[in-house]
């Protein structure tokens, strides 16, 4: 067993001004497996990875290298180890080919100076037929999928003769398909002896791909084992360091009463037809593929894109959107998929974020009641329990949980109807995202109507009272809780495709 | 946990307290190179000097904070000062010669505005294109030759109300009533979450479109009101003052701490960074340096702070 270890990490840490961000950290690195890393936000997993990537040069403890101890200084030096990081953040340039990107910065040369182009389409497509993949050296990066991407950087990887790959979040902005399909070139890469590091909050994944796996938590390390040995409850728990039977509250009942109703909404290109209802205090899942139109359909009832046809009535009453104001003067709030662009304004303080769709509750003449929106911003963020000094906190330091809860803060300081919530957990810890599953359960309870987009199936199936299932622009079925099952979904969403 | 924690603090305590420490240093080092510096005069002078600059970068602070800039206001403050003076000569109503030039200002602000939001033009390029357009204008209208009579209109560059010119005083208000629109009002709101981040406002119920245009109105009618102003200090309309003015506003803006990467920023800030120009073209003027130089040394200030600016900020935070 010990003789296939690449990389031994032993007693590290690491401390920022004011921060043991690790402490005390171990961790086994083998060929031909991959290993996954988990822990909550914040836990140090990114943190760790930086230092084994030669980000962070300055650290306490010893890492190992095919038993001998090296210290590296810089990305090149990790290279040079065979350990190569694929980011979150892909860093490919769009406009440039295949080729080009692959030998970025290390291009093949004649006689000293010439670009060597043949050389390079050459070896790309080595590398390409190496994987597999099926896309051409000549290809422009920016006609490729969000998967290729990912592919093309592992290639990257690969082509380095990197025998350790860290991949941190890979599959966050892939599809459930091309989620497969990675997985599949992963585990065929770690049959030739290659070595991963696996990041991932969707521990359903971790389950999937992963054999062995070590856990931190505040810094520290947990516990490290085979993932063969242990549940996603006891991997659950080693993270939050406490027991969760159930992160999923009871959801409770419902009125009759309709207060969203949607009649054939059409806007003309992503989606068409769309007919469902809401009623008083019931949670609508809406189920489905990334790329199926569920975001475009949230947002056409939230007037933030423009419809071309159908009707929204809301408690009865037909309303004409023009615009997200118009929506939310009447009583539609909608938390959008990604916080950092669309939710929030990450320069600015917590309490300018949350006034700012409110100005027609705290404004006289054009001026704020400052008195009042404090009290009332202090009020609601207190309720969600946000976790910041004061607010005045700049809202990008906090973490995606509070984040998250501030964006909710803009919506319920108002007096909400319907209350859309697109992806409402991605990117979140475990412990926050109870928070939120209790605030939706508390919120259908007074009476809200929730739409809840999400492509965490446990999540849709367990916090929704029916189920839209949704694909390629259009409601192929809904089914009540009792009933729907994640097969049933995937059925509906595959029949709907023929 | 982050990296850059360090960079953002130095970041915050340069926007909070630095400029005021380089406004100090430079006030003291003033006052030691010149006996006279400290004289109320000199001081009154200083503030009169910049004051034109300072209304311009009133407006040129709102729209760098919402993410826009204007290279059209230096052409701007031309052409309404020299519209104004024909007007004041040929109609000897100093109402209406007021009232031309804050036309100007108010027409070309709002056509940059709907150029940008109507046809989604860069600003850089829309108010260039402005440029140009109005020094056509300019040089139609006058010929080239400076407008002068306008000695009705002395008042409101010459005058004095206890002891502090005119010029001074409308300075001040414009920096009050743009500090209350930016803190106390949602539109100054709306400013900072555009500047912030555009797609947030938009997702959060703004008409980012309505309010872009209000800006440029806005700024516009206080360029063209500085055109007015230096009009009046002049006393003439020169088609070849002006020219140039956008940048010394701009650089007001970027030493007051306001980030060109948009959301933050003070126009309190911009003031204290427009007495900072002021405050080294003082000195350099007392130490007989050449305006070359000073060209050189506002270059200098005005990549110095946007550096500071980028370092400063945490683009992944």
């Amino acid at each position: 067993m010990e003789n296939n270890t690449i990389v031994e990490l032993k007693n590290i840490r690491k401390e920022f001004p004011g921060v043991v961000a690790l402490d005390n950290v171990n961790m086994r690195i083998r060929a031909g497996a991959v290993h996954a890393l988990v822990g909550e936000n914040g836990a140090g997993k990114s943190t760790l990875m930086k230092i084994l990537s030669g980000t962070y040069a300055n650290y306490e403890g010893k890492v190992l290298v095919d038993g001998r101890e090296v210290h590296m200084k810089s990305e090149k030096d990790a290279f040079r180890n065979g350990i190569s990081i694929v980011a979150q953040e892909l860093n490919c340039v769009p406009e440039l080919t295949v080729a080009e990107n692959l030998f970025l910065g290390r291009e093949p040369v004649m006689n000293g100076v010439f670009l060597d182009k043949k050389q390079r389409r050459k070896r790309t497509e080595e590398l390409l037929l190496m994987l597999g993949l099926d896309y051409k050296a000549t290809d422009k990066v920016e006609s490729l999928s969000v998967a290729k991407r990912q592919m093309l950087e592992i290639l990257k990887a690969i082509s380095r003769n990197s025998r350790v790959i860290i991949m941190d979040e890979p599959t966050s902005a892939l599809t459930s398909a091309e989620t497969v399909v990675f997985f599949r070139k992963v585990k065929e890469l770690k049959e030739q002896g290659i070595a991963f590091v696996f990041i991932s909050h969707r521990l359903e994944e971790v389950f999937e791909l992963c054999d062995e796996y070590t856990v931190l938590r505040d810094g520290k390390w947990i516990d490290s084992g085979l993932l063969a040995d242990v549940d996603q409850e006891k991997l659950i728990s080693l993270m939050v360091g406490r027991d969760i039977q159930d992160i999923y509250p009871p959801i409770g009942g419902h009125t009759d009463e309709v207060t969203l109703e949607v009649r054939g909404l059409g806007d003309g290109n992503v989606f068409r037809d769309v007919s469902f209802t809401i009623r008083k205090g019931e949670i609508l899942g809406f189920a489905g593929m990334m790329g199926a139109g569920r975001s475009e359909i949230a947002r056409g009832v939230f007037g933030m894109d423009r419809v071309k046809e159908g009707e929204i009535l809301i408690d009865g009453v037909k309303q004409s959107f023009q615009s997200a104001k118009d929506a939310i003067r009447s009583g539609v709030a909608m938390v959008t998929e990604d916080r950092g662009t669309y939710g929030l304004v990450g320069v600015r303080s917590i309490r300018e974020n949350v006034k700012l769709p409110n100005s027609d509750l705290f404004t006289e003449k054009g001026f704020w009641r400052n008195r009042e929106a404090a009290a009332a911003v202090e009020k609601i963020c207190g309720k969600l329990s946000v976790k910041a000094p004061d607010m005045d906190t700049l809202v990008e330091t906090l973490s995606g949980g509070n984040q998250q809860k501030v964006v909710l803060a803009k919506w319920l300081i108002r007096n909400v109807k319907v209350l859309i919530l697109d992806e409402p957990t991605r990117g979140i810890d475990i412990g926050a995202k109870q928070e939120i599953y209790n605030l939706i359960t508390e919120l259908a309870k007074n009476g809200m109507a929730i739409l809840l987009i999400s492509s965490d199936m446990p999540e849709v199936l367990s916090m929704s009272h029916r189920i839209a299932v949704i694909s390629q622009g259009r409601i192929n079925g809904i089914l009540d809780r009792e009933e729907a099952t994640q097969e049933k979904i995937m059925k509906i969403i595959v029949e709907a495709g023929e | 946990m982050k990296k850059s924690d360090g960079k953002i603090m130095l970041g915050k305590l340069y926007r909070k307290y630095g400029i005021v420490i380089i406004f100090a240093a430079l006030f003291i080092a003033s006052a030691i190179i010149n006996r006279n510096f400290l004289k109320p005069q000199n001081l009154i002078n200083i503030l009169l000097q910049i004051s034109v600059v300072t209304i311009i970068a009133c407006g040129e602070t709102m729209l760098i904070v919402s993410g826009m800039i204007d290279l059209s206001a230096g052409l701007v403050c031309t052409t309404a000062m020299c519209l104004s003076a024909g007007v004041l000569v040929s109609t000897g109503n100093v109402f209406l010669a007021g009232l031309t030039g804050l036309m100007v200002g108010i027409a070309s602000g709002w056509i940059n505005g709907f150029l940008i939001t109507r046809f989604k033009l860069q600003p850089f390029i829309a108010t260039l294109a402005m440029t140009n357009v109005l020094k056509g204008i300019v040089q139609l209208y006058t010929n080239g030759q400076s407008i002068g009579g306008v000695d009705k209109i002395r008042f409101l560059g010459q005058g004095r109300i206890l002891g502090i010119p005119v010029p001074v005083i409308i300075m001040i208000v414009i920096v009050l009533l743009t500090a209350v629109l930016m803190k106390q009002t949602s539109f100054g709101t709306y400013i900072y979450a555009i500047g912030g981040s555009e797609k947030a406002a938009v997702a959060s119920g703004v008409n980012v479109n309505r309010i872009k245009r209000i800006i440029f109105t806005l700024s516009g009618a206080l360029t063209g009101l500085a055109g007015v102003v230096l009009m009046a200090r002049l006393m003439a309309g020169m088609p070849s003052v002006g020219e140039g003015y956008e940048f010394d506003a701009i650089t007001a803006v970027i030493v007051g701490g306001t980030s060109f990467l948009g959301g933050i920023g003070t126009v309190t800030g911009t003031l204290i960074g427009s007495i900072i120009v002021g405050l080294i073209n003082n000195i350099l003027n007392l130490l007989h340096i050449s305006t070359q130089y000073q060209l050189i040394v506002k270059g200098v200030l005005i990549a110095g702070a946007v550096i500071i600016d980028i370092q400063t900020k945490d683009s992944k935070a």
